[in-house]
């Protein structure tokens, strides 16, 4: 059953065409700092991508890689103590670091939407769903009759392969699997242009895990918006993504196509982490990365991965930090290995 | 491929435990104010014990009646107490009354608390039963049927304090009981039982020192129920009368009908006084609570 | 909600109110003094009773204490008779029963008492919850502060203090007493205006002290439930602050504080019997009083028993009310 999405369309005034090659995502230099008593960590570090329409992104990184923080950055969801410096968010034409308050808001699930791990904690536990799912939509859209609304829910459950039932049970009465599935019925509602998934099936066992990834790609076809998918199960990965996006210590290390990524990483650190992938048909001994991430309030001068990487005892690793890279190909890794190759990101 | 040491790399400049506590202070302004008050208020009992007469406290030592003056800095009241005096005689007893009640309650709410928690079973069982059963039960008036049960020679400093704290142990042991409830189950305590660490050696390495900030705020709040009730008790006329107990001045004031015949000071003072150690409590108590709790820790 | 829960929350009621009259009971019997023996002394010596009458009283006080009866056979004659509400007679107004004393006074204590405990509870919630929401202006959240530091003064401080200030120095308001001196008591509004203004600084001294308290308890929770991962996606859902203060974070916010309205029950009721003894109200805190100081024991004890009931019933109420607010406990 496809969405009949043409009243939805003509209430966003101004939304882009998704299917113009325009990306519909722009991430330009945003940086995020936060302020605490032992001193300043940057969090983000200078972060610049695009994403298409009906692209999936897949954001992979140890914890405090920075990958959560871009989400949150990206909803301009940053509290203090940490701050957004600089940077823009360009969603279908409009830079959301200039919104004012009240137009992110609005902006908010119906742009840009996100889908938190919802088996935890994220549904409100004396609300029934159903009037959780509503009034996200009577917040953005004025006048919807009770029909409509009734009808966009019982829509938006099934595609998520939810009997339209749930909407008058409570949170407690739903397993994990079905509380993710509510949180990524919720991110569609309002058919945003771009959907971040964070972390969705962390807490889930490999059968739901499953089914989760699925129901995600299946409404994100047919909405045709672009998805980010912020995990770190490289596995999960290679199978529901189109590129991958590598990040290290608060920056972008490496971002490429998927095939790409699996048979011929660049960035060393991204080298490490697929080779450290136990694989059916090598039998060998794990191989982890040496050393520790490092703390985010005192990040190694020059490339952040120098102290860890094979190639990382010269000069330039240690003073100067890497620049993006586009290599031939459209691949974009920062690293002093590939300077020569490619020309830097304008 | 090079080996790189597993140690953790740059070390991280941390600021000395000093600063980082009184960065805090900063923020939990309560906490910071409360203690000051509290400070203050001991000064001026210390000092006064060691430069007045406590005679004056007592009736008949000086003018009947006089408004607060040079020589009489806080007024004398209808019996010739001279009030400065009686203010810091005063002072010292509650405080013995609020320490004593208050330590009583906590090392019992302790003691019943961590058995329960540790041992669990039906020793759990009954003792947080009888602790939700006396809750209810307002224990003021209980109080007071025990103070006015008593012989009124009997009625010291002391047995107030054991009255005080006959009913106010169940908060404490239900607060302590939930803390080790909660640590019982976490790993540090398994690891230590399976590196052969005895019951009591767990009890006292382990949990007891976790348990600190809980015991702290916990004794706060004993003092303060055990001054708040002190208090009262003395107020409905129940305490050892002779003793210039705060509230034992302002029941006397409110029997001589002070306010009507214009002896302001005799009542008022003591009020004040009350209100600055119950506030200070209350503060230090609040402050406590959020150390404790980190999650009620505000952020900058 | 099922039978077995029910009976549980019965049998607890009964056990709370057993616990008390016990703790009554054998207080008293543990000490030296024969309060009773004291008590006869006394007013034989303030004369105006014919012997007759001592030798009732005397009767009566065996018969509903059973002095002459062993402790065990006491005890059980006292709780049957408790469960009647029969608390014998008052020693310093007799004939008048324990009973009836309480029925007199109960009405001044009931106003006051509902009218303070609402009002603390509805203002310091709301105050609390929004001192502790961030995207409040500040001004708003600043109101809370001063109520904040009224914690710590004791109600009776307050009414001290109100009635100097307000009475004495300003004479604004009456200082004590329900009615003014010489007024007569009928259903006219002058003579309800007369109330009201006696009403005021005995409302206003339990009221300033209370709301403190549910502010600081309301404001931890809300800090606390601000964190919660809901309350964060509901603003990833783009919701406005409104309808995220009202259904995300008030409402989860107010189910422990009505919990902590069943608690403080208990200091509520104290608070406001000593506050009416201040102000000469002729409650049962004013009753209480006088008793103690006439050494009214069957008085005494039935007021802490009967208080004791009123709260715990009370609690039981709120029991029943929280499944309501809290679908998480719908179901056994």
């Amino acid at each position: 059953m496809t969405i009949d999405s043409t009243p939805l369309r003509e209430k966003k005034a101004g939304s882009a065409n998704r299917n113009v090659t325009e990306p519909v995502l722009r991430v330009e230099g945003l940086e995020v700092t936060y302020y605490t008593d032992l001193g300043r960590a940057k969090a983000l570090d200078s972060v610049s991508f695009t994403l298409n329409s009906g692209e999936k992104l897949g954001m992979v990184g140890e914890s405090g890689s920075g990958k959560s923080t871009m989400a949150l950055a990206m909803m301009r969801m940053i509290k203090p103590p940490g701050r957004i410096e600089a940077g823009k968010v360009i969603v279908g034409g409009t830079d959301l670091m200039s919104l004012t308050e009240d137009e992110m808001r609005k902006a908010r699930l119906n742009k840009i939407a996100y889908i938190p791990q919802g088996a935890m904690n994220s549904l409100n536990p004396v609300m029934r769903i159903g009037e959780q799912m509503s009034d996200a939509i009577r917040s953005h859209l004025k006048g919807e009759t009770r029909q409509s609304i009734d009808d966009r829910l019982a829509y938006a459950l099934r595609s998520v392969d939810l009997d339209p039932g749930v909407s008058r049970m409570y949170a407690h009465e739903l397993s994990g699997g079905m509380k993710q599935r509510v949180c990524i019925a919720i991110g569609i509602l309002l058919q945003p242009n771009v959907i971040i998934a964070d972390e969705p099936t962390s807490a889930l066992d490999v059968v739901t895990q499953r089914q989760v990834m699925e129901t995600i790609t299946r409404v994100q076809s047919e909405i045709n918006a672009a998805v980010i998918l912020i995990g770190h199960d490289m596995g999960l990965m290679a199978q529901a993504v189109d590129k991958v996006a590598v990040m290290y210590a608060g920056r972008l290390v490496e971002l490429s196509t998927v095939r790409e990524m699996f048979t011929d990483p660049k960035h060393p650190y991204s080298q490490a982490l697929i080779s450290s992938l136990p694989n059916l048909d090598n039998k060998g001994v794990f191989r982890g990365i040496p050393g520790l991430a490092p703390s985010l309030l005192r990040l190694p001068k020059g490339c952040a991965f120098h102290p860890r990487c094979p190639h990382g005892q010269g000069e330039l690793q240690s003073n100067v930090r890497p620049e993006p890279i586009i290599l031939p190909g459209g691949r974009m890794v920062a690293c002093h290995l590939y300077s020569e190759e490619g020309h830097t990101h304008e | 491929m090079t080996t790189v040491s597993m140690a953790a790399p740059d070390n991280v400049q941390q600021p000395s435990n000093f600063v980082l506590f009184f960065r805090y202070l900063r923020r939990n302004k309560g906490l910071a104010i409360g203690a000051l008050i509290l400070l203050a208020l001991t000064l001026f009992t210390v000092i006064g014990l060691f430069t007045v007469n406590p005679k004056h406290a007592y009736p008949l030592s000086a003018a009947l009646k006089q408004p607060p003056s040079l020589k009489y800095p806080f007024g004398t009241d209808f019996f010739g107490r001279n009030l400065l005096v009686a203010m810091v005689v005063g002072m010292w007893q509650t405080a013995l009354i609020g320490l004593l009640a208050g330590g009583i309650g906590t090392f019992v709410g302790v003691v019943l608390g961590f058995t329960s928690a540790y041992f669990g079973g039906w020793i759990d069982a009954v003792i947080r039963t009888v602790c939700q059963i006396l809750t209810p039960i307002p224990v003021l008036l209980i109080q007071v049927v025990v103070a006015g049960s008593l012989d009124k020679r009997d009625v010291t400093i002391f047995t107030m304090a054991i009255i005080v704290a006959m009913l106010a142990w169940m908060g404490p042991t239900l607060v302590v009981r939930a803390q080790v409830m909660t640590m019982k189950e976490r790993q540090f305590v398994s690891v230590a039982k399976l590196s052969g660490v005895s019951d009591m050696g767990i009890i006292f390495k382990e949990i007891l020192p976790n348990l600190l900030p809980f015991i702290a705020a916990s004794f706060v709040g004993q003092v303060f129920g055990a001054v708040f009730a002190s208090f009262y008790l003395a107020v409905l006329g129940l305490g050892p009368l002779r003793e210039p107990l705060l509230g034992n001045l302002i029941w006397a004031a409110q029997g001589q009908g002070a306010f009507f015949n214009g002896w302001w000071w005799w009542p008022l003072i003591p009020a004040f006084a009350m209100i600055l150690i119950l506030g200070a409590l209350a503060l230090v108590n609040m402050g406590l609570d959020e150390l404790a709790n980190p999650r009620v820790r505000r952020t900058e | 909600m099922n039978v077995k829960v029910i009976v549980k929350r019965l049998l607890f009621f009964v056990l709370v109110v057993w616990a008390a009259s016990t703790i009554v009971f054998f207080i008293p019997r543990l000490s030296t003094r024969n309060a009773i023996r004291e008590r006869f002394g006394e007013l034989a010596r303030s004369g105006g009773f014919s012997p007759g009458d001592i030798e009732k009283l005397i009767a009566s006080m065996n018969k509903s204490f059973g002095l002459d009866k062993p402790l065990l056979e006491q005890y059980w004659q006292y709780l049957q008779n408790i469960i009647h509400l029969d608390f014998g007679y008052s020693l310093s107004k007799y004939p008048t029963t324990v009973t009836e004393v309480i029925a007199q006074s109960l009405p001044w204590t009931i106003g006051l008492l509902l009218v303070t405990t609402v009002l603390s509870f509805v203002i310091g919630t709301l105050l609390g919850a929004v001192s502790a929401w961030p995207k409040a202006p500040g001004w708003l959240r600043g109101i809370a502060t001063p109520f904040i530091l009224l914690t710590g003064v004791p109600p009776v401080i307050m009414g001290i203090l109100l009635v100097f200030f307000i009475g004495f120095r300003l004479q604004w308001l009456p200082l004590g007493g329900a009615y003014s001196p010489g007024v007569v008591p009928t259903w006219s509004w002058t003579f309800f205006f007369d109330l009201m203004e006696h009403q005021i600084l005995p409302a206003l001294s339990l009221i300033l002290g209370s709301v403190g308290g549910w502010v600081l308890s309301m404001r931890g929770m809300g800090i606390t439930i601000q964190g919660e991962d809901y309350v964060n996606y509901a603003e990833h859902k783009g919701l406005s602050a409104g309808r995220i203060f009202r259904d995300y974070y008030l409402r989860n916010a107010l189910l422990p504080q009505v919990t902590g309205l069943a608690l403080a029950l208990g200091t509520v009721i104290t608070s406001a019997v000593v506050v009416e003894g201040l102000f000469g109200l002729p409650g049962i805190g004013t009753a209480l009083n006088l008793a103690i100081r006439a050494n009214d024991f069957p008085v005494i004890y039935g007021i802490v028993i009967f208080i004791t009931l009123a709260i715990a019933l009370l609690m039981l109420i709120l029991e029943f009310v929280y499944p309501l607010l809290d679908p998480r406990i719908r179901e056994s």
